[in-house]
Order: structure tokens, then sequence, then C-alpha cells
């Protein structure tokens, strides 16, 4: 095999790319060597030197604690907890909530083998317990799996001994998607946000 | 080769980026798998929730082949469960031991209509849903030949005081029958034997715990089955508190 294909091969394991994208993708580089190929390069390189896992949360930066642990201005006591980097991503895209956040590493999952070990939850109880949160957002996936994670972590989470007062727990709403007509929507949403419906 | 039935989701594992292996338990053929192109994306995905009904038509070139599923909802019941743990966690539980127990493509018309009542009883939202699900694993018990004779003890014949369960046989055993043996049968809640029995703190763990050994005594033999009834051991575990 050689240099190309290997490349090809590799980038074609890449999530959104197949063999005949990868084989494209490589192409294009090739053409575009000094503009796209050598920045690439070096940002891969970037990247794979100094980007880690933050000890604390669990997010992806290039220093240990990331910049959203480190930031002063955020609120310590409100505490987002998502299941993967990328929903983290996805909330601070929106730039409305000011707290930090916790990222479990995925949902519980008995068909996967995935169980509380696991998961990033013990390192989560740990950070409670060790006082200055008050409330907990559990911003998981309205599937099956992320909620019955989100019902085990909210069972967890009423059983800690805290010395500093109460723990407020909240979950993201679920319901009707903004620009969403009814009539398009699936049923599952539909009864979702029945359920949730507010007074006005 | 094809065929279209009606199922119930039992579980659905991502294949690749875009697509999933889907295991649903169908009315006339069994628990049966196959693929769902595209199940991985937005629009299908909510679909393919456990317990959530379906109207599925499966194809394949040849019978022995995975084959692929085309489905539509026909009822979105694990969207009615999400916000109430106790109940979301029987309805994982019932589609891990139906998933861990069931042999594939074989029909069983009886283990259908008692997981569509369960599901409905669950969906429902009323009455006792943990003694619902008890006797939901019962009646797998007996549907698979492994089922529990509570009518009389097996050492005296009594009918009344029934008390433990041979772990061996199945068979009730009175106190007065178990004698020193006691400590080696399996409790047996009352409510297992008098439908009228109020249920008591603990009876429903005691009888997830009787039929639990069963299961894992004569049903659960296939590689991963173990890892998959961790949904059950939840469960059980949440009925305890």
């Amino acid at each position: 095999m050689n240099d190309i294909e290997k490349l090809i091969q590799i980038m074609g394991r890449l999530p959104g790319l197949g063999p005949r994208s990868a084989r494209r993708a490589v192409l294009h580089l090739m053409k575009k060597r000094d503009s796209l190929l050598q920045p690439l390069i070096a940002a891969l390189d970037d990247v794979h030197r100094n980007v880690r896992s933050c000890g604390i949360c669990g997010n992806l930066d290039a220093a240990d604690p990331c910049a959203i642990c480190r930031d002063s201005a955020r609120d310590a006591g409100a505490l987002c907890v998502v299941a993967d980097v990328a929903d983290l991503w996805a909330l601070e895209r929106i730039g409305i909530f000011k707290g930090r956040y916790h990222v479990l590493g995925g949902v519980l999952s008995a068909l996967d083998g995935v169980g509380p070990e696991q998961l990033a939850i013990a390192p989560l109880l740990r950070r409670i317990e060790a006082g200055g949160i008050s409330e907990v957002i559990l911003a998981l996936g309205a599937t099956v799996d992320g909620q019955t994670t989100a019902h085990y972590l909210a069972d967890r989470l009423q059983g800690l001994d805290l010395a500093g007062g109460r723990l407020t727990i909240s979950r993201l709403a679920h319901g009707v998607p903004v620009g969403g007509e009814l009539d398009y929507l699936d049923d599952g949403t539909l009864i979702q946000a029945l359920k949730a419906r507010q007074k006005l | 080769m094809d065929f279209t039935d009606t199922a119930f989701v039992l579980s659905a594992r991502r294949h690749g980026e875009g697509d999933v292996i889907l295991s649903c338990l169908t009315r006339d053929h069994g628990r049966h798998l196959g693929l769902v192109k595209g199940g991985a994306s937005r629009r299908s995905r909510p679909l393919l929730e456990i317990g959530n009904a379906l109207a599925v038509q499966w194809r394949a070139r040849l019978a022995e082949q995975l084959g692929y599923f085309q489905v539509e909802l026909l009822a979105a019941h694990a969207a009615l469960l999400l916000d109430d743990a106790d109940r979301l966690a029987a309805l994982n539980a019932a589609a891990a031991v139906i998933d861990a127990t069931l042999p594939e493509r074989a029909p069983h018309a009886d283990i259908y209509a008692d997981f569509a009542d369960l599901v409905a009883a669950l969906a429902g939202g009323a009455g006792d849903w943990g003694l619902a699900y008890l006797r939901w694993e019962l009646r797998i018990l007996a549907d698979l030949g492994f089922g529990l004779d509570l009518s009389s003890c097996a050492v005296t014949g009594a009918t009344d005081g029934l008390a433990f369960v041979s772990p061996k046989t199945g068979r009730a055993v009175t106190a007065a029958g178990a004698g020193r043996y006691a400590g080696r049968l399996l409790p047996l809640p009352q409510i297992l034997c008098d439908p009228a029995a109020p249920v008591q703190p603990g009876d429903i763990q005691q009888g997830l715990r009787l039929t639990g050994h069963f299961l894992h005594a004569h049903l659960i033999d296939a590689p991963g089955a173990e890892k998959r009834l961790t949904a059950r051991d939840r469960l059980v575990e949440r009925v305890g508190r």
C-alpha cells in the first residue's frame, strides 16, 4: 500500500467520510499542499501534542483545567451534566448557560455494556460533595438510555449528604422545537410536549 | 423473502454511521433482527426507542440473512415513560429479559401478547407496575417451559401456608415441609400465591429475586445475555429502595 492509499484509508475511517469522499479530500489536499495540507499537518500535530481532557469536567482543551473551569466569571454554583464533549460544545455555542460543566463520557446502556463504573459519575459526586454547587442540570438526551441515566443520577444526587444545604436537580425540557409545526412532529415529541405544557 | 408484522422495539444498536441493527419482538415471527437503513438519523432515531410499537416490513434475499427492516411507528410508548423512573426501569428490564432469553425467529404468540399487556400497563400509568412486572416475568418463565408450580407444597401437598420455592424444581414448599432445608430454599412472597393479598414492602424485590434465579439458571446462556440483563439488575435495585 502506498502513502496516498494509506492516507485515504485513514481518512475514510473519519465520521462522515467514506472511501470515495476520503479520496476526494486527499486529492484536494494534494492540490493545495501549501495552503491546506501543510497547515492541516501543523494543526493536527498541535492538537495531538496539546489537547487533553480537563481533569475537572472532562472537556477537551489545550490546558488542564480547561478555559471554562478556569473562568472565575462563570457561576460555580450551577453545574450542567452532559453525556459527551459534543453536547458541552453545543450548549456553549448558544452562550446562555454561564455555569460549569461535567462530561459523563456517555450514557448508561446495558446493550453496550456501559454501567455506572464506565462513566464519570464518581468524579461528579466528589465534585458536588466538595461543596459550592447549588444546582445540577441534567442535560441528557430525550432517549430511553439518556433518561435512564438522568434518573440514576438524580437518585444518586438525592442520596448525597451535603453539608452546604440543598441541591436543586433539574433537567432540560422536552417538546416542540423552535420552528417546528405540530403536524410534522413525531408522536414521541408531541407526547412529551403535551406532558410538559406550561400555563400562560 | 419478506414479511410484514407488528413489533415492539427491544434494542437498537448503531451499525456504522447511519444505520441501526434493530432487535424487535414481532407478533408472528418471534424475536427478529434486521438492519434499518438510516435508522440513526434524526428522523428515524425516535421511532426506534425501546418499547415503541412498530409496523415492520422485513426483506432479505435469503431467509438466513440479517435482512432489512422498514419501520413505521404505531405507538410511542417510550415517550410516555421517560419521566417515570420506575416504569422506565421496568420497560428497560422487560426488553432486556426478552432480548436475552428468547431465541431468534421462533414465534411466541403468548409472549408477544404478554409483552403488549405489560407495555400497556406501564404506559397506562395506573395500577401497581411492580406487581404487573413480576407477574409478567412469571408468565415468561411459564411460556418458556420453566413455570413455577405454586399450587401446592411439593413435600406435604398442602395448599395453604406456602412460604418457599425449591431452586431446583421450582415447586412451592410450606414452612413445615421445608424443615431444616428452609435456608436453601427461595422465599416466596404471598402476593404470588394469593392474588388478593396486599403487596407488602419487599415483596416485589423478593419476587424478582425468585424469578431472577430461574431466568439465570435456565434461560440465560447466549453470549452477552448476562451483560444485557444489567437493566434488570438496576430494576431489582430500584424496587428495593
